[in-house]
């Protein structure tokens, strides 16, 4: 089952102590906190689970998968999630318990 | 910004939290969020974006001392998705 809120809300009120209300608040602002970073500009960096990294790219062409019509795609910023060490090698282990 | 600073942040919005509670919350949840990786399942969190595993099928590698090739298995890397309001605040705080 996918991780989603509700999950970790419920997590940190069962094993933390924190109310309901508490823990649904908490939650949200862990993810709001780290979009505000991420759109001031600042890089989010998690030791042992991953860094959050901004990329600006520039203008480049692309078309318009339907009608084939060539449109520019402007320059934007992006953020790209690189999974730290710790991750990574948890991760890897999944693909061993699959065989 | 760091995992401390994302603790001092949280602490100061939200105080009636003790900081020892916060910092125990966000490393749970980090923990939490690794585990459902690890264990194959996807995470999705509306307007933030989500996670999932991609598959990297195996290939032939070298061993850079020896240059001796060697069939490397293949392996699941996470992958992150940021979500639409993710990606517009991105794109618009850079303007």
């Amino acid at each position: 089952m996918a991780l989603t809120k509700a999950v970790m809300s419920e997590m940190l009120f069962e094993e933390l102590g924190l109310n309901k209300r508490e823990a649904k608040e908490l939650v949200e602002l862990f993810f709001e906190e780290i979009r505000q970073a991420l759109e001031m500009g600042d890089d989010v960096k998690f030791s042992g689970f991953g860094n959050f990294i901004l990329r600006t790219k520039n203008q480049r062409p692309g078309r318009n998968p339907k009608t084939g019509q060539e449109i520019p795609i402007s320059a934007r910023r992006v953020v790209t999630f690189r999974p730290g060490q710790k991750l990574k090698a948890r991760v890897e282990a999944y693909a061993g318990n699959q065989q | 910004m760091t995992k401390s600073e994302l603790i001092e942040i949280l602490s100061r919005k939200q105080s009636h939290l003790a900081q020892k509670d916060v910092e125990l919350a966000v490393k749970s949840l980090l923990e939490k969020m690794s585990q459902a990786l690890a264990g194959g399942d996807r995470i999705e969190v509306r307007g933030f974006g989500s996670f999932c595993l991609h598959f990297r099928p195996p290939r032939s590698g070298r061993n850079p001392k020896t240059g001796e090739s060697v069939l490397l298995d293949g392996k699941y890397v996470p992958h992150f998705k940021p979500g639409k309001e993710l990606r517009e605040r991105v794109n618009n705080g850079a303007k």
